[in-house]
């Protein structure tokens, strides 16, 4: 019980300055939008930023995953590849006619699985993060060609009715069914890691593993579980990534991992682990999706332009968490 | 006689570089068998050709890579941003010689490499700066120009694939020299100056003090911040040059792709090679062999007719075997190369007994 209170009254004394971050790449939301909105009147739109939503649904979810790895001080870098895997899995066990549901389930597993391994390997032999999950990433890319070669159309029913729904008002504004489940699942990353054993577990770890290991908590259980958490959001943004493709391709969400690690930074979690928080995420995946549309929306800045601005915001979001650091210490 | 044997066995497999070695003769073999001719090199207008010089030409930027990023892994640091230098420094020596109106001018082309040189110095000093001054987590200091030297890369091409007919050029990547590739003796001459640099001077000893602990050794009279800074510069250094040989063997600058996961294989040489990602020590001749081995894999999975892609499966395997052999905690577990018996040994302490060994012996 003595643990509890402790770990509460250190997140009160801590709030003021982990919000920081979170507020900052809020402010650039919003600046970045006002900028759209005065520079073309159909930035305004509502459809637009639903639009930031759809297209960035499955980033969303595996940047959720990403951001429980980051918050123990940990990186995963298989998650592009383990994205690609489950959409090539999904495509050719349809292609093969399995029943809907059935292909479901193993699609979820697959990622998790291979999560929970990573997990192994790094809590039981004590191997870095870094090159364990990049073992991931090589295998699960290579799993991908292995699969098949080129791409995979998807044609079975249930994936193209949820892929083609659209939810939304009479005046013609709409979402798809992927942002509905990635919405769900931030809702749950968001509970998870605010008030359950586990998620206090993480930050605690995150913080100092050495201390909380002398203070009783699982470090090797919570080690393990968020890397198989990262593995089944990666899961889930693959079959979200198969619904907005429709198709399994081998070469898919190459580099993703990269645009996952930026907006779980921009969105203010701290690298070195202990301090962040799902919300900051969105926002982190909403400023990535905003720079997209306004460049699209502009028109004669080049593709190219997207990543020298990403990594500009990197370095900017990365000076301000040092300079909190230092004001802290 | 047996336990002398075994007394032998137990050094040889204590090595470091022992499992690489195996691993190298392993894949060696199994191409042999496979493919008999494998081995054999030939003489063809003065030139020697066989996929063992293949192998070590193939394997030359990669090489020269690993060997910068070696140094700056000892310091316990990552250097993620090499593929983008490669492709930077590519770029603009592609760029300014396509520029001139005599492409096969010496001068021109020294130019253009001293140019592009100088700035992957700067981009090598921004690193250093982030890591050494500023003190961002070098994993991420990196990254930002991994990101961002990609965009950096193509915004130097425009988009487009820069197509230059520069035989000076070429020759750093597809040139002959004494009847071998001129890249080899270019990846020699990295490492001898490299080797030299840091064993036959007090460098290396104070680059692995550094990783071992630089405030330790800062307070002992090493300037740590100022190393780490150099081994960036130098990281960039090596990766600019081995961005001139991807450009110069193709006679084309691709900003998307020159140098695409070069940094990820050359963590992969350096791990391969025994250098510990803790920093702390390193060792060339583990870099150079894991250089090679990378090299022999994908050369025989497209000897093996399977798809390049596809030998990222095998890169796995491989990857996780020798991290697995190498980590301390695996060796402990499962008694491994450890014939005394050590009732539960801390994993720190026998990290730590290598590290003794190894310093003199490398």
């Amino acid at each position: 019980m003595s643990s509890t209170t402790l770990a509460a009254e250190r997140t009160r004394w801590r709030i003021p300055q982990s919000y920081v971050p979170v507020l900052a790449t809020l402010a650039l939301l919003l600046v970045l939008y006002a900028i759209g909105a005065s520079q073309y009147t159909a930035f305004s739109n509502i459809q637009v930023v639903l639009n930031v939503f759809i297209d960035n649904g499955f980033l969303l979810v595996v940047a959720v995953g990403m951001t429980f790895v980051i918050l123990t001080g940990g990186i995963d870098l298989s998650v592009g590849s383990v994205v690609a895997m489950t959409a090539m899995v999904c495509a050719s066990l349809l292609r093969a006619d399995l029943p809907a549901p059935l292909v479901l389930f193993i699609a979820l597993a697959i990622g998790p699985t291979l999560g929970f391994g990573m997990g192994c390997i790094i809590h039981f032999f004590e191997i870095q993060p870094f090159i364990v999950t990049l073992a991931g990433m090589f295998f699960a890319r290579g799993m991908c060609t292995f699969i098949s070669g080129s791409s995979i159309p998807i044609t079975d029913r249930f994936w193209t009715r949820l892929a083609q729904d659209r939810i939304g008002d009479p005046r013609g504004n709409f979402v798809s069914i992927s942002v509905l489940i990635a919405f769900a699942v931030v809702a749950i990353a968001a509970y998870v890691l605010a008030y359950t054993r586990l998620g206090r577990n993480v930050y605690a770890i995150g913080g100092n593993s050495q201390s909380a290991l002398l203070m009783g908590l699982p470090v090797g259980r919570t080690r393990i579980a968020v890397y198989t958490i990262s593995g089944l959001c990666s899961a889930i943004g693959g079959i979200l990534l198969s619904f907005y493709t429709l198709s399994g391709a081998p070469l898919i969400a190459i580099g993703m991992e990269l645009d996952v690690i930026a907006a779980v930074v921009i969105g203010g979690t701290v690298l070195t682990g202990g301090s962040g928080y799902v919300f900051g995420t969105v926002l982190g995946v909403l400023v990535l999706g905003t720079i997209q549309t306004l460049i699209t929306f502009d028109g004669r800045l080049s593709s190219w332009w997207t990543k020298i601005v990403i990594g500009g915001l990197l370095f900017a979001f990365i000076l301000l968490q040092r300079l909190i650091g230092i004001r802290k210490k | 006689m047996s336990t002398t044997w075994r007394g032998r066995w137990a050094v040889a497999t204590a090595h470091p570089l022992f499992w690489p070695v195996i691993a190298l003769i392993a894949m060696l073999v199994a191409n042999t068998i496979y493919r008999p001719s494998f081995l054999s090199i030939e003489m063809r207008n003065g030139h020697l050709y066989g996929s063992l010089i293949d192998i070590v030409r193939l394997s030359a930027p990669l090489m020269i890579v690993a060997l910068g990023m070696t140094l700056v892994i000892a310091t316990g640091g990552i250097d993620l941003s090499v593929g983008s230098v490669c492709a930077i420094g590519g770029a603009i020596a592609c760029l300014y010689i396509s520029k001139q109106p005599d492409q096969n001018s010496v001068v021109g082309v020294l130019t253009a490499l001293t140019l592009a040189f100088g700035l992957a110095l700067v981009l090598g000093a921004w690193n250093g700066v982030l890591v050494a001054v500023i003190g961002i987590q070098p994993i991420i200091a990196t990254l930002i120009l991994m990101v961002a030297g990609r965009g950096l890369a193509q915004l130097i091409t425009e988009g487009q694939i820069i197509t230059i007919n520069s035989s000076p050029y070429r020759m750093i990547g597809a040139g002959q020299l004494l009847t071998l590739p001129f890249a080899i003796f270019i990846a020699v001459a990295v490492a001898l100056v490299i080797a030299a640099a840091t064993r036959r001077t007090a460098l290396g000893m104070i680059i692995e003090s550094v990783g071992g602990n630089a405030e330790a050794s800062r307070l002992s009279g090493i300037r740590s911040s100022r190393i780490i800074f150099l081994v960036y510069v130098v990281s960039a250094a090596c990766a600019v040059v081995a961005g001139f040989m991807m450009t110069a063997n193709v006679s084309s600058a691709d900003g998307n792709n020159a140098g695409l996961w070069v940094e990820l294989d050359a963590i992969l040489a350096v791990v391969i090679g025994g250098t510990s990602l803790a920093g702390g020590r390193f060792s060339l001749a583990g870099t150079v062999l894991g250089a090679l081995i990378i090299q022999t894999l994908t050369t025989s999975v497209y000897a093996m007719n399977i798809t390049p892609q596809t030998s990222l499966l095998f890169k796995a395997v491989v990857v996780i075997a020798v991290c697995l052999i190498q980590a301390p905690a695996f060796r402990a577990k499962f008694g491994l190369l450890r014939r005394r018996r050590r009732p539960g040994p801390p994993p720190a302490a026998v990290a730590a007994d290598p590290r003794k060994e190894e310093v003199p012996a490398t």
